[in-house]
């Protein structure tokens, strides 16, 4: 008899580890994604009751894959019928037949670009990596999303039918369409972390479970994809971003700037992790991921704010424009002009950006023009901008730092 | 294979003049993505070009009214019926479909189950 705790804790591992492996590898069994999801759930609940009977298994993920593949074929022999409806990803194996390594590291491939396919919305995307990928129940992704549950639900039926009734292939795409369809991919997972990384609305800044997802894809695809330069700027970006998880939140939950963080808070070995991934990176041609990596790598090796090295982010911000033209990315590099020619030259590149329209309503281009007015001790027209930026934002933390700036003004 | 639709959704204004040589132009177009459908191992089992939105009438219940069933910028002028592989293929279809006004739309056709 195993202790019940550890069992239950090495099912919870097995499923955050590894239910897109399990996931990926029944579903070629079971010739459809339904049949395939009930089937490794099924194969969860007995690993509960066997693991505490006979042990864990060596290979967590092995004992659950041969489970679920066995009821997937058990299924299927009861309804033969079912394989004819839905020929999608049928490609029956026989019983207790393994797959070779080069097919699993496959099918966890298939299924993320399955997942993420352009026929597919973004949010239908988002929500069926989750889903099929990592393992989350509606309800999680709901609550990660702020929609409602049945929303969630209707999200992820759709986009399911749609993959069969559409016959979205399950398959990792040719070379020519390979950058455009990996790109989505990678935006994915980027969103996950970006919506982790600073909840949009809310009283928690973080939500941690959504970062531990995103990089626990990054390390995946980067696994699966070791040439791929995007996925190694992708999975650095995001470890030299988290890197400064538990400096950004001061101890009241208020937002801290890059600036005023307490660098050495920051998360040495994520850093040095990702600074070999840049450096790697920095030897080709780097593409968006990978250039904001590179950003976030001078910040992370720089021994304060003002001790940065600008003029190199500076000269990475124009690199990234001509990669990634970007509204946003033109608006983060108004920083780096401001650190380098002053707030003048700042201010003007953010009036141009206010010109242009395309980022009427955010947030960043209010808040931006605001501390640039502040600088140039423009007071009234900074208090003014500072309360337009109060009124898009939707986050307590960034809110309690407005008003604070603005206090400040008027005081 | 599987069988889906391609719509072809245009601005009708483009083909409004009635230009021989774009006529010409587009006839061609046409002639040579049959050709490029076939060379990637697909087929198109049919299609058709349709008289523009002026000349359709609708009918709803009983009720009979001139102009299409809704009024928009770029209008149905036209479909092909194609057979693919998957969506990726019809999609690579879609791409190749000349539609230099607007653009068009990738449909699976439903299938019922026999029996």
């Amino acid at each position: 008899m195993t202790d019940p705790r550890a069992v239950s804790d090495a099912v919870a591992e097995a499923h955050r580890r590894e239910w897109g492996f399990v996931l990926a590898a029944t579903a070629r069994v079971a010739g459809n994604i339904d049949l395939a999801e009930e089937c490794v759930q099924d194969a969860y609940g007995a690993a509960l009751e066997a693991w505490l009977r006979d042990g864990v298994p060596r290979s967590p993920g092995a004992w659950l894959t041969t489970t679920a593949r066995r009821r997937a074929l058990d299924a299927l022999r009861r309804e033969q019928t079912l394989r004819r409806k839905l020929p999608l990803l049928v490609e029956p194996l026989g019983e207790g037949e393994m797959p070779v390594a080069d097919e699993i590291t496959d099918d966890r491939l298939r299924l993320v670009f399955t997942c993420c396919h352009p026929a597919l919305a973004r949010e239908a995307q988002v929500a069926l990596t989750l889903r099929l990928v990592c393992g989350l129940t509606t309800a999680e992704i709901a609550r990660a999303f702020l929609v409602s549950e049945p929303t969630m639900a209707a999200r992820v039926t759709r986009a399911k039918k749609k993959i069969s009734a559409a016959r979205i292939p399950y398959r990792v795409p040719g070379a020519a369409d390979l950058p455009d369809r990996l790109d989505a991919v990678l935006t994915v997972v980027h969103l996950l972390f970006t919506t982790g990384h600073t909840a949009p609305v809310g009283a928690d800044l973080l939500r941690h479970d959504l970062v531990e997802r995103a990089l626990d894809l990054g390390r995946v695809l980067r696994h699966l994809m070791p040439d791929e330069p995007e996925v190694r700027g992708l999975l650095a970006l995001m470890l030299l971003t988290d890197a400064r998880r538990d400096a950004r939140v001061g101890p009241d939950g208020s937002l801290v700037l890059l600036e005023h963080q307490d660098r050495s808070r920051w998360d040495g070995a994520a850093i040095d992790e990702g600074i070999v991934l840049v450096s790697e990176l920095l030897r080709g041609s780097p593409g968006r991921f990978g250039l904001q990596a590179a950003i976030a790598g001078v910040h992370a090796v720089a021994p304060s704010w003002e001790d940065t090295d600008w003029p190199r982010v500076l000269l990475l911000y124009d690199a990234l424009l001509v990669r990634w033209p970007n509204p946003v990315v033109a608006l983060n590099r108004t920083v780096a002009v401001l650190m380098v020619h002053g707030p003048a030259a700042a201010l003007a590149e953010v009036e141009r950006l206010e010109a242009d329209g395309r980022l009427s309503g955010y947030r960043y281009l209010a808040s931006t023009k605001a501390d640039l007015l502040r600088r140039l001790s423009r007071d009234d027209e900074a208090a003014a901008a500072y309360r337009q930026a109060l009124e898009l934002v939707d986050n307590d933390a960034e809110r309690a730092f407005l008003q604070d700036r603005l206090a400040g003004l008027e005081a | 294979m599987s069988e889906y639709l391609i719509l072809i959704y245009e601005n009708e204004a483009g083909y409004a003049d009635q230009d021989p040589a774009l006529w010409q132009q587009a006839m061609e177009a046409h002639g040579k993505f049959a050709e490029q459908v076939t060379a990637m191992g697909a087929k198109i089992l049919g299609g058709n070009a349709l008289q523009p939105t002026a000349t359709a009438t609708s009918v709803r219940g009983d009720v009979v009214t001139d102009g299409p069933f809704a009024e928009t910028k770029e209008a149905l002028g036209g479909y092909y019926l194609v057979e693919a592989s998957d969506l990726d293929q019809a999609l690579a279809i879609g791409k190749l479909c000349p539609a230099p006004f607007g653009g068009v739309e990738v449909r699976p056709i439903m299938e019922f189950p026999e029996g």
